[in-house]
């Protein structure tokens, strides 16, 4: 179990705006890493750097042992690295079906495997298979979700970056949403979660770090800051 | 008969309109920006036909691919040198610029080739099986030049249509078109998708250049201006960013100058164009088959 990603130093500016400070943390092969952090800490602007869709001021980010901060993002998806990103970002225009084949764009493993690779994704996510000819646009927001996971499960990715998966979702779904993680998790795919709802991340995650305006604060196993003090109290309403 | 006549014309001028708009609302849709220059490139399409086809003897065809891979090669730079450098600008400097890249293209024609108009050859003058088409005992002919333009213009819309939704690049554009950070984390790569979206264009502002010129034979520096703005209104009627709104905007377009040029006047043909542009936008505001604009939440 090697480190799969790290993070070392990073810092991102928007303009004039240092956004991120000095960020370093790693995620080891297999595990769910979870980063919490109320709005605006900086979530988005790390995954958005680790994909590359942003670029870095300073410091490296390595995965799988290659430096991925100066890769372009078309790039990045293709070592494994998929992201789901915040609010969905389905291709609204195109049906279930063809969001699910963009998912699969940068394969070049044939026809079947990509088929077989649908299927699995319908098994996972039932809901979608009787919306497959629908534009993505007319599903409700968690299917949205549920769709926007299934897409970044296409690309066969050894590593998922998921961005406030449960944002906006009722309770039930969100525990739906979680189950799916842990079992995407379970096949084989290393997680790296950023959520708000803190509660529902500790629970499933083996470690966690606390984002707070561009700065790491704490870092731990997930149950030991369930329990730390200042966790619950900024984060658990406890 | 005489009103079938400025129809079938008014609709070969409009499939002219509708190749040059499909440029504008492509680009528009997956760079997000308006290529001002994109009537210029026709231009500079009509040169090279001018010049190998009615100058020395080239077969049409050959000289219609030269002059496709010429504006191919024109738009992928022009994006490029122009555009690319601009893409995190705001679109006001992209805008002014393509206006600046139309005004060089003018220029660099007017001193190379001079103001003076040429009168251009008519491609299809040289393809000898295609003949004029009489109907009704003679009453009704149709040059070869309209039937050739509305077909061409058909068989591109199809096989355009077809690519965008069956090939990989096809969906690529399509996802570029709609959210372009989205498009990249799935792999796709933006830059070649813009290019790939100039080429194709680029080769199509090409070949409506060669049949434009074919029906009305002057060429000049200026040739490309007006039906350059004219299929850009056309592709902002049809609804700018919609492939077969581009199509519909183009003919339809073609189709009221025509006859308004008929019944109305030949001075406020243009004038009645715009009007009824602007008719529309009040009604639809986003053109005939533009897509609501998706408000993120
Ligand atoms: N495009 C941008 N331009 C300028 N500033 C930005 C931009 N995007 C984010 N920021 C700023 O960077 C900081 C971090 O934003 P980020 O979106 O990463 O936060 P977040 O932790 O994901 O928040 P949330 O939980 O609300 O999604 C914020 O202060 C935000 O205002
Ligand atoms: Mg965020």
């Amino acid at each position: 179990m090697g480190e799969m990603l790290s993070v070392k130093n990073i810092n991102v500016f928007y303009g004039s705006i240092h956004a991120i400070r000095d960020v370093s943390f790693h995620v080891n092969e297999g595990e769910i890493v979870t980063l919490i952090g109320a709005n605006g800490a900086g979530k988005t602007t790390t995954m958005h750097a680790i994909s590359g869709l942003l670029k870095l001021q300073s410091g490296e980010i390595d995965y799988c042992g290659q430096t991925i901060s100066k890769m372009e993002a078309h790039k990045i998806i293709r070592l494994g690295l998929a992201q789901v990103p915040e609010g969905r970002r389905v291709f609204s225009g195109l049906t279930v079906q063809q969001n699910l084949q963009m998912g699969a764009y940068v394969r070049r493993d044939g026809k079947e495997a990509i088929q077989n690779d649908f299927d699995m994704v319908f098994e996972l996510l039932p809901r979608l298979k009787e919306r497959r000819n629908q534009p993505a646009g007319t599903l409700s927001g968690g299917e949205q979700q549920m769709l926007a996971m299934g897409r970044a499960l296409m690309c066969k990715p050894k590593m998922l970056l998921l961005d406030e998966p449960s944002m906006g979702l009722s309770p039930l779904l969100v525990k739906e949403i979680f189950k799916i993680i842990r079992e995407v998790n379970r096949n084989g795919v290393t997680v790296l979660l950023v959520e708000q709802n803190a509660k529902m991340a500790l629970e499933i995650a083996n470690r966690a770090y606390v984002l707070e305006t561009g700065t790491i604060k704490m870092e731990g196993e997930a149950t030991e800051l369930a329990n730390n003090i200042e966790v619950r109290k900024a984060y658990l309403g406890c | 008969m005489q009103f079938l006549s400025y129809l079938i014309n008014g609709i070969s001028l409009g499939s002219v309109y509708a190749l040059i708009a499909l440029g504008y609302t492509m680009v528009y849709g997956i760079a997000k920006m308006l290529n001002f220059a994109h009537g210029d490139v026709i231009m500079i399409g009509s040169y090279v036909v001018f010049f190998t086809f009615g100058t020395s003897g080239m077969n049409p065809i050959l000289s219609i691919v030269l002059s496709m891979v010429v504006c191919t090669v024109l738009g992928v730079v022009i994006e490029r040198v122009a555009y690319r450098p601009l893409r995190e600008a705001p679109s006001l400097a992209v805008l002014i610029t393509a206006i600046g890249v139309s005004y060089l293209l003018q220029q660099v024609a007017q001193l190379t080739w001079s103001s003076n108009p040429k009168s251009f050859i008519s491609v299809i003058s040289g393809i000898p099986f295609l003949q004029p088409l009489s109907l009704f005992g003679g009453q009704l002919t149709i040059s070869a030049e309209t039937i050739v333009t509305i077909v061409v213009c058909v068989v591109i819309m199809v096989a355009l249509i077809w690519f965008v939704n069956n090939t990989s690049a096809g969906h690529a554009m399509l996802a570029v078109s709609e959210d372009r950070g989205a498009a990249q984390l799935m792999g796709v790569n933006v830059n070649a998708t813009i290019s790939l979206t100039f080429a194709i264009g680029s080769a199509l502002a090409a070949v409506a250049g060669a049949l434009l010129c074919s029906s009305y034979p002057t060429l000049q520096p200026t040739t490309g201006a007006m039906p350059g703005i004219k299929a850009f209104v056309a592709a902002v009627f049809g609804g700018i960013g919609s492939i077969p709104g581009a199509f519909l905007g183009g003919i339809l377009l073609g189709i009221i100058e025509n006859l308004s040029k008929a019944y109305i006047s030949t001075q406020l043909s243009d004038a009645i164009v715009f009007l009824v542009l602007i008719v529309v936008l009040i009604v639809k505001p986003t053109g005939l088959l533009g897509k609501k604009v998706n408000v993120k939440v």
